[in-house]
């Protein structure tokens, strides 16, 4: 991993792109590093397109503005693509990471001004197997943290599994389903370029 | 050795409240701060803490309470943002000239109108002469030890006076990020309980507080106010010791970053000074001679000592994350330039608008001030010094 990397999140109102960045964040504060973890608040609403980031060092991180060249992009929701410039400034030696069912050569047309990786997963289907409802947050928060290698699979479950029985410390019935999708996000993430 | 955590701005007031555990919290939620009380809330529901929790209707009434409970001999807080802060503000005022110690976390949000929930100084600067002792704080770890250090210097009774804590209103309040925290039994013995010296439920001195003050006495009020403003400094710095000793972490009226042989520098307060710092680092690696100073005490001002340490500059930008709409610059530039003119430093200045709003400063926002900072050094010509960056053109 590089000394500073920086992440962003598109994803719709209500999709919890903002909790799965400070979830991110909180898994690598676990890990040692030094962490932000903050939504781009605008006019919030059911469904409207939202920004989240991520910094992540392993020195104190001072610059208190939002990312405008991230190594990497995670794109919530699909028909985000066609509406939002997700792969602005992104670095062609980061990647992006998308929540789909589209093949290579659509996703590729979408982003045709982009020359990196392209990582793809079907939130849906892990969350939908997982948890029997549709959150894509956490199988999406699983893909990142493989695609920039932000700790090892075995210790991030490990601390998921903590964070969780706080985070859900009033509904833990949906511990172990969130656990598994994360398990299944995990497999299920690939590189199609 | 401190305690390694990860929170928000807010949450980091919230907890800092929580180990001060004042007697009295009196708030109202307005955004950006909300969740303060609302965290603060639940550590009264589950017996964290034992203070008496005050729900009222609206700021005017947060503040008014503050003021009761402080008069009658307690300890409160509260915390409030931009026209929770205007609304505060007849009271605002009784609270500083009653001399009472309320210590306020206020997360900086812009005034309406237009209505606009994000970030800038307007709602502070509206404040700037009220009496208040007014703290900056670049992140979340500033904004929980100033709230730490706030009773000790606010209750010192060569002070006495109140004092708010300011953040950037969703870039720190709502970013998570490391924190250390200090030992709640530490925090206790370095907050220390509260004594007045004066109060309403003392029944050996009954007294009346707030009568009509009239030619005769007010003139000697705001002097009295003046001078403990003045007072507060030297108590500001002694508080600021004993928490170095306690947590490592220093702190003084200003922080000077690369200043030793700095040629030219930016002066801000909150959270644009980290984002500052970065840009001052990428320049001195180039081998230009920028630096930055952040003010963490803005009022008092450290009208001196701010002169002294900007003195030998070629060059000087103020940056003002509020517009004081008068022509002539924001309000901290009128405070910048004053204190130089006074103290006979002639460097040249200029005045930088930015952020108004929540508009996002980047590094290159930054880095186009330093650029133009060296223009000035090279030429000594200022063709504008009333500018403005992050703006559209």
């Amino acid at each position: 991993m590089k000394n500073l990397i920086e992440i962003r999140w598109h994803g719709r109102g209500g999709q919890g792109a903002k909790t799965a960045s400070l979830l991110l964040a909180d898994a690598a504060f676990n890990t040692g590093k030094f962490i932000q973890g903050f939504p781009e608040y605008g006019p919030e609403r059911m469904g409207a397109p939202i920004t989240a980031y991520n910094r992540i060092s392993d020195e104190p991180i001072r610059i208190h503005s939002n990312i405008y060249e991230p190594d990497y992009v995670v794109v919530v929701d699909d028909t985000l693509l066609d509406s939002v410039d997700v792969t602005a400034g992104l670095k062609e030696d980061g990647a992006i990471v998308i929540n789909t069912t589209k093949g290579k050569d659509e996703i590729e047309s979408k982003l045709s001004n982009y020359k990196g990786a392209i990582y793809t997963i079907d939130a849906r289907k892990v969350s939908m197997e997982a948890l029997g409802k549709y959150f894509p947050n956490t199988p999406m928060l699983a893909a990142i943290v493989k695609v920039a290698g932000i700790m090892e699979e075995d210790q991030f479950l490990e601390d998921m599994k903590g964070s969780f029985a706080h985070k859900f410390a009033k509904k833990p019935e949906v511990i172990e389903g969130n656990m598994k999708a994360l398990e299944l996000a995990l497999q299920e993430i690939k590189k199609i370029n | 050795m401190g305690i390694r955590e990860r929170l928000s701005g807010n949450e980091a007031a919230a907890i800092a409240m929580k180990q001060i555990n004042p007697d009295v919290v009196a708030a109202f939620p307005i955004t950006p701060s909300t969740e303060i009380p609302q965290y603060f809330s639940t550590f009264v529901s589950n017996g964290a803490v034992d203070t008496e929790f005050v729900a009222v209707e609206s700021e005017h009434s947060a503040m008014s309470a503050c003021v009761g409970a402080e008069a009658a001999g307690a300890r409160a807080m509260t915390a409030t943002s931009a026209n929770g802060l205007s609304y505060m503000w007849e009271m605002i005022y009784i609270a500083s000239s009653l001399r009472l110690p309320i210590v306020m976390s206020l997360v900086n949000r812009a005034v309406s109108g237009p209505l606009n929930i994000h970030n800038d100084h307007s709602d502070a600067m509206g404040v700037r002469d009220s009496g208040w002792i007014m703290l900056f704080s670049e992140n979340n770890q500033e904004a929980y030890d100033n709230l730490i250090m706030a009773h000790r210097i606010a209750e010192n009774k060569d002070v006495l006076l109140p004092l708010m804590v300011c953040q950037d209103g969703f870039i720190t309040s709502h970013s998570i990020e490391n924190i250390e925290l200090i030992e709640d039994d530490k925090v206790k013995e370095f907050v220390g309980s509260y004594h007045p010296e004066h109060y309403l439920l003392n029944d050996k001195e009954p007294m009346a507080i707030g009568p009509l003050d009239v030619q005769p006495f007010l003139f000697e009020h705001k002097y009295q106010q003046a001078e403990a403003m003045r007072n507060a400094k030297k108590v500001i710095l002694e508080v600021a010791k004993d928490f170095e000793k306690m947590t490592g972490r220093k702190y003084s009226f200003f922080e000077e970053y690369r200043m030793e042989d700095s040629e030219i520098a930016i002066v801000c307060m909150n959270s644009t000074a980290g984002t500052t710092k970065a840009v001052v680092d990428d320049l001195r690696n180039k081998g230009i001679k920028a630096g930055m100073v952040k003010i963490r005490m803005f009022r008092p001002f450290p009208a001196e000592e701010l002169a002294e340490a900007l003195g030998n500059l070629k060059a000087v930008a103020v940056m003002d994350k509020a517009d004081s709409l008068n022509g002539a610059g924001g309000a901290l530039f009128e405070d910048v330039a004053s204190c130089m003119y006074v103290a006979k430093k002639q460097v040249p200045a200029v005045s930088y608008v930015y952020g108004i709003g929540g508009r996002d400063t980047t590094t290159k926002d930054i880095e186009e001030v330093f650029s133009y900072l060296q223009e000035v050094a090279n030429t000594g010509n200022i063709d504008n010094p009333y500018r403005y960056v992050g703006l559209r053109k």
